[in-house]
């Protein structure tokens, strides 16, 4: 509808308004340059000849095709080992997350359901207040959750903001005759949220369900400070080493020194370019897709509730 | 799956509530947990998570007043009281971390909370509905790119001599800069990369509230000769007030924030330390790395209290000045 009017209003543009569409199509055009392109070069100099990007050659297409930076990467097992721990951990952890917060945000969103406020107050509260780093450590020490896989999985089963949204979907967008219907055929509270709130709720089980997919498979933290055992780190670790820390790979090659002075580092960059993308292209390839959803959790959680 | 829906019923609003003596509210407590039990039964596994992993460790906040005993565990230290929060006051480096945490701090809730407002009043002007969607999308995407991958995209592109911005720059005239290294080229390119990185995700809402205003407004300004710069003065930024306030005081609960830890603590290098080591990586390293858990408490308890002081702190503003808060 805002189209609509927006058209009409083209109408009667006057000269300060075309003054306004062009500065307004060249700051757009600029704006999605400087957020796409930094991602398209390196898609580019993943796959260019490392000495031509170092140069200042390669602008929009790539030059001098070479493959080096994959075939080190796939070379390497720590990347294969990243990969699996990582969709070991998200694919367990999102079902788990699931698991927890879709009944619990049914259940909260029950108005007749008296305790609904306090506990409400009870969640929202650790998004503000927490423990600490120090605690938290000594406490999954205790629990023996120190080098334990189950760290990626367990203590974040519950994320609060996702809980709201979840609540707010049932709360907003399923019709309350539904349940009085339900009630009078004597169904129970289990039955109706397993054969008619979920049916009903695919958009926000995809939205949630996608808030947590990304962040286990972004999760570096918990590896950082909860885990030392190589085995069972997550991709994000790994990258960490060969992104950041320049450790050398396998080959030999990837190191700051590994190859030996400049040259090695145009081969360790072309790594770098190249890990960036096997890194990013499963968020890549689904993103076209989803992204929809992603933006309806915003929606969602937007509604005040 | 005995208890249905049907016995709910006889919690309808029509019965009085707070009415009688102990006795009747046990009777309710009883009927309580027999019609609703299954609702607990759901909010169960939620209840016990937050309880052991958010709330035990707030338990453990103690810790920061005691003087930490490998043998005795958490709580069976020495009572020390402020000691560890006096040594931090007194440590040489306090007000260096204090001076970083702040400006990192106050750059990014600055411009992180302008850029999404301007990014949505651009987008909201875009015609072609298209066009509009692909801008959106596009300056979101960003968003979903991890930390670690972030940095090093930073690392490749801003290192010397061969990186792109590096290059571009020195296409402009701008050479010979590090700005890896450089002191005073950290707090920018921090807060840039999480611009670059957060502003389109964050516009969203603001887009959303965007669309909501009455497109009647727009025809009655057009009508009385306004422009369309005028047009987003008057209607379209005040539209955008309420939002602006609950994101300002939720984003003011996170001025000292710990979950930029991860992206400080990758962008540390041994040449920027100086302006780079924050309240939340120096405890990582005090505590995790350096094994004295009582002093890192005591800070980490320090950074937490000042965030929950601000958060309350602006709550309160925003209630007394726009009639506008989170509770």
């Amino acid at each position: 509808m805002s189209v609509l009017t927006m058209s009409r209003l083209r109408r009667r543009m006057n000269q300060s308004d075309l003054l306004f569409s062009i500065v307004l199509a060249t700051v757009s055009v600029l704006i999605l340059f400087a957020t796409l392109y930094p991602l398209f070069f390196v898609i580019i100099a993943s796959v260019s000849d490392p000495t031509l990007v170092a140069t200042g050659k390669v602008w929009i297409i790539p030059q001098g095709w070479s493959t080096f930076g994959y075939e080190q990467i796939f070379a390497d097992q720590r990347i294969w080992t990243g990969y699996r721990n990582t969709i070991l951990y998200t694919v367990v952890g999102t079902a788990l997350n699931l698991l927890v917060t879709l009944p619990a945000a049914y259940a909260l969103s029950r108005k007749e359901f008296a305790p609904r406020k306090p506990l409400m107050f009870f969640f929202a509260f650790t998004m503000f207040f927490s423990g600490g780093l120090i605690p938290i450590y000594l406490l999954y020490k205790d629990l023996n959750l120190l080098d334990n896989w189950l760290v990626f999985i367990v203590p974040s089963a519950l994320n609060v903001y996702n809980l709201i949204i979840a609540r707010a979907f049932f709360e907003n967008s399923l019709p309350e005759e539904l349940f009085e219907a339900a009630r009078l055929d004597g169904v129970s509270y289990f039955q109706f949220f397993l054969t008619i709130a979920l049916p009903l709720s695919k958009a926000i089980i995809s939205v949630i369900g996608l808030y947590y997919l990304v962040q286990h498979w972004n999760d570096f933290f918990t590896g950082l400070i909860f885990v030392r055992d190589y085995d069972k780190q997550p991709l994000q670790i790994v990258l960490r080493d060969i992104l950041l820390s320049n450790q050398a790979f396998a080959g030999g090659a990837g190191g700051a020194g590994g190859t030996g002075g400049a040259y090695g580092q145009q081969f360790a960059d072309q790594i770098k370019y190249g890990v960036i993308i096997v890194a990013t292209v499963p968020v890549l390839l689904i993103y076209p897709f989803v992204q929809k959803y992603f933006e309806k959790g915003v929606m969602i959680g937007s509604v005040k509730g | 799956m005995a208890v249905t829906l049907d016995e709910t019923s006889t919690k309808v609003p029509s019965t009085p509530v707070g009415a009688g003596g102990s006795g009747r509210r046990r009777r309710t407590l009883t009927r309580h947990l027999r019609t609703k039990w299954q609702l607990w039964v759901m909010v169960a596994p939620a209840v016990v998570v937050t309880l052991v992993f958010a709330y035990l460790p707030m338990y453990g906040i103690q810790l920061a007043f005691r003087k930490f005993d490998f043998t005795q565990g958490l709580t069976g230290g020495e009572w020390v009281g402020f000691q560890y929060f006096q040594q931090f006051f007194d440590s040489p480096l306090f007000w260096t971390l204090m001076k970083n945490t702040i400006s990192i701090s106050l750059w990014t809730l600055v411009v992180g909370f302008v850029a999404p407002i301007v990014l949505a009043l651009i987008v909201n002007q875009i015609v072609g509905r298209r066009s509009k969607r692909f801008m959106q999308t596009s300056t979101y995407l960003p968003h979903f790119i991890s930390i670690v991958v972030i940095v090093g995209m930073l690392q490749v592109f801003l290192a010397p001599t061969s990186g792109l911005i590096t290059r571009s720059l020195a296409f402009f005239g701008v050479d010979d800069i590090n700005l890896l290294g450089a002191t005073s080229a950290f707090v920018p390119v921090y807060v840039i990369s999480e611009v670059w990185q957060h502003c389109g995700w964050n516009s969203i809402i603001y887009l959303a509230a965007l669309s909501s205003v009455d497109t009647q407004l727009y025809e009655a300004a057009r009508v009385d000769g306004a422009n369309r710069l005028q047009l987003i003065r008057h209607i379209d930024l005040p539209a955008l007030v309420p939002t602006m306030i609950v994101l300002l005081i939720l984003n003011m609960g996170g001025v000292l924030n710990a979950w930029n830890f991860e992206k400080i603590f990758l962008m540390q290098n041994p040449l920027n330390l100086s302006v780079s080591e924050v309240i939340s990586t120096y405890a990582y390293k005090i505590g995790i790395l350096g094994g004295q858990f009582s002093y890192a408490t005591a800070i980490g308890l320090f950074n937490t209290v000042i965030n929950f002081v601000f958060l309350v702190g602006t709550n309160q503003a925003a209630k007394r000045f726009a009639n506008t808060s989170l509770w």
